[in-house]
């Protein structure tokens, strides 16, 4: 969510329940802009809060020149003094799955969970006692889950970004929000992350899209289907939720360039997901 | 140089100059040229697009020229489109606001100088809560809390509620409940003689279908749900879908939904007639789940300062289970500091009493069974009896009323509260706030007046 729209965005998003209090909403205007201006960002965006058991952490992004590539990603415990996370390797990415603790609140806790797969190999009666064994501490299991999220449930609506013939992403400056009829469509929002379904369309699907907008993986492909939830709110605002990740709040005010979306939550994904629907 | 070139060079020149003029002339013919397909024509759009240029000048008009083409194109086809005029639907939205505007209107006959008359008005205020939850992160936006505000008052006003209070909303996939948590007066409350007469026979007829499904295993008996007024019906629930729209109350809660409801999870549709297809079956539809989680937040997430509330006093009460289930406000309460209630978690504690395993707050003894049923079964297992039902089941106990917080269990190694300061700028005027980490979503405040 862009910091200079902050003001009246949140209140579009709270109708999931959490919102931020007047005193950190006064210091993240100071502070966002001190933080733009320090490290040269373009735009600096609130990406959300995650709840920790002793204290919550709010993050934000910072963009540089292309709105997808090299995201900064800086954590605060009062709105007010700002800590670069550290880029996350793959597999990282692959080990935070396995921590099932709520965040303890604490960047330089240390997390430490074995587990024992067995694995059969073939016909053969032995099993094979494979431990898989993760240690990282909590700062390297918010960057990996901040990135994590932006990669599986991140949404913008169709053609607010564009993507330029050098292969630069930008914000759309002639995007005037989608019709009415189109923001009750699934189809009409996409990922903003590397596209993973893109590349295996057959040429008759792509035919249709445009290269410039359509660069982007689309919400309706995802799986499980019904994983989102798009509602009306107030009758005029299409707000979508992401009930992988549950505090995942995606709003558009049809018909205007706003939109936005904002993670509030415990930074947990929904595993029992197809159970639930 | 010879004069004759020049002149030649001249002539060339001027020959040029008309060559050119012809050039000109004949591209601009061609730009005239209208287009096969969309009968625009490029000489017009190209005036057109630098109009628009001129106008509005942009920053860096070069990088979004084909943008700003396009759009002159798609302004321009509109305009030729049907003169038929599309009938305006109506959207959504306008009917909401037709249905939210009748909570802004004050009913006919009333009278702003009577209602200062009267006593104690169940309606809570919302307004005061809405800025406490604000300052500890939690809030619904303000404009939405005012149209629930207004919502309650409808609510009291067709219904006789002594006691009224907005409980919190619950996120559906298709849309959201509103809930909100009454207690009738004594003696009011009018659930319909054939609305109960329907239940009756609704639950007859499943346990007859349960005792169909269960031949082998009789020592199931259904336990009895607990009566209006008492335990985990105390309060009756009503739900809306947004500020505005009728409010439904909500079924009173059995015992076995109770337990079904601690085994499955669930995402709530928004429908209440929706069924719940789940593994353990589920005894009822949406709008028997919700109450049932309700009743269970409700048991689990209800706190208050520790003296806020006090046991009324009750002489001569020999029967444990009836007893202290009643509590009155405690009017010498003189508040304690909110550092000390962010801090310790033992200065919370329960209100609402604890709903125990067999999905009651007050326990039933089953094996005091009417001898009709026994008869039946007695004959059939006169060998297994020993082995299956003990001599007397064990009264079920859980944590008496106005326990502390602190001596909740942790489950997962997670502690079930987590207190903290809603500020730590400004101190003196901070609130202590208590948030779960069991029902994520629960959450209570104090503040030292």
């Amino acid at each position: 969510m862009d910091s200079d729209s902050l003001r009246y965005s949140l209140d579009l998003v709270s109708g999931c329940g959490l919102t931020l209090s007047c005193e950190q909403r006064a210091a993240l205007q100071t502070s966002l802009l001190i933080l733009k201006r320090n490290y040269k960002f373009s735009r600096v965006l609130f990406w959300g809060k995650i709840l920790g058991l002793r204290s919550d952490y709010f993050i934000a992004h910072g963009i540089t020149e292309d709105e997808m590539r090299n995201r900064k990603t800086l954590y605060s415990f009062n709105c007010v003094d700002w800590h670069l996370l550290p880029p996350v390797t793959e597999a990282q990415l692959a080990e935070v799955s396995l921590l099932k603790e709520h965040f303890k609140g604490d960047p330089s806790y240390e997390y430490e969970h074995t587990e024992t797969r067995g694995l059969d190999e073939g016909d053969e009666a032995v099993v094979e006692e494979i431990t898989v064994s993760v240690k990282m501490t909590e700062e390297t299991r918010l960057a990996a889950t901040v990135f994590n999220i932006d990669r599986e449930v991140s949404v913008v609506p169709r053609g607010a970004f564009i993507k330029t013939p050098s292969g630069r992403v930008q914000v759309n400056r002639c995007f005037e929000g989608l019709s009415e009829s189109e923001a009750r469509k699934l189809s009409s929002y996409l990922h903003f992350s590397e596209p993973q379904h893109l590349k295996k369309k057959t040429i008759l699907e792509t035919a249709d899209l445009n290269p410039s907008i359509d660069f982007l993986d689309n919400l309706s492909e995802d799986t499980p289907k019904g994983s989102w939830s798009l509602q009306f709110e107030r009758g005029s605002i299409s707000v979508l939720r992401s009930l992988l990740w549950l505090g995942l709040t995606f709003f558009h005010v049809p018909m205007t360039p706003q939109h936005g979306y904002i993670y509030m939550g415990d930074g947990m994904k929904n595993h029992y997901l197809p159970f639930m629907l | 140089m010879d004069p004759q070139v020049q002149e030649l060079q001249e002539e060339a020149r001027g020959a040029g100059e008309v060559t050119m003029e012809l050039a000109a002339k004949s591209f601009k013919a061609f730009m005239l040229k209208r287009s096969s397909k969309s009968n625009l024509n490029l000489y017009d759009h190209l005036a057109r697009l630098l109009t628009k240029v001129m106008d509005e000048r942009p920053r860096d008009a070069v990088d979004i020229f084909e943008d700003m083409s396009q759009e002159v194109k798609r302004a321009e086809l509109q305009d030729t489109q049907s003169t038929v005029r599309d009938a305006t639907p109506i959207s959504t939205a306008a009917a909401l606001a037709e249905q939210q505007r009748a909570l802004f209107s004050q009913r006919v006959g009333e009278d702003p100088a009577q209602e200062e008359d009267l006593v104690e008005t169940p309606l809570p205020n919302v307004p005061e809560l809405t800025f406490y939850l604000e300052q500890a992160g939690v809030g619904l936006g303000k404009e939405e809390m005012h149209r629930i505000f207004l919502a309650l008052k409808q609510l009291v006003d067709t219904q006789p509620l002594q006691r009224c209070r907005f409980w919190g909303k619950i996120l559906g996939t298709e849309s959201n409940y509103f809930v909100a948590e009454g207690e009738f007066r004594e003696g009011e409350d009018e659930e319909d003689e054939a609305a109960e007469e329907e239940e009756r026979k609704a639950e007859h007829d499943m346990d007859a279908a349960n005792r169909l499904h269960k031949l082998a295993d009789k020592s199931l008996p259904v336990v009895p749900k607990e009566d209006k007024g008492t335990g985990a019906n105390k309060c009756s629930y009503f739900v809306c879908r947004e500020p505005g729209m009728p409010w439904v109350r909500l079924p009173s809660v059995t015992p076995a939904q109770i337990i079904a409801a601690r085994q499955i999870c669930k995402f709530f549709t928004g429908r209440l007639d929706a069924p719940i297809a789940s593994s353990p079956p589920f005894p009822g539809n949406e709008a028997n789940y919700l109450r049932a989680q309700i009743a269970r937040i409700s048991a689990s997430t209800q706190v208050s300062p520790l003296g806020f509330y006090q046991f009324a006093e009750e002489e001569g009460e020999e029967d444990e289970e009836a007893a202290r289930g009643t509590l009155e406000e405690n009017p010498d309460f003189e508040g304690i500091p909110v550092s000390e209630m962010a801090e310790s978690l033992s200065t919370w504690v329960h209100h609402v009493p604890h709903i125990l395993e067999q999905g009651r707050c007050i326990w039933v003894n089953l094996a005091e069974k009417p001898e009709e049923d026994l008869e039946d079964e007695e004959e059939g297992e006169e060998e297994k009896e020993k082995e299956e039902e003990p001599d007397e089941p064990e009264p079920e106990v859980g944590p008496p009323l106005l326990t502390p917080v602190s001596e909740d269990a942790e489950i997962n190694k997670t502690p079930p509260w987590t207190s903290k300061m809603s500020s730590t700028l400004v101190s003196q005027f901070a609130i202590a706030v208590l948030r779960s980490n069991l029902w994520p979503g629960a959450y209570s405040f104090a503040f030292k007046k």
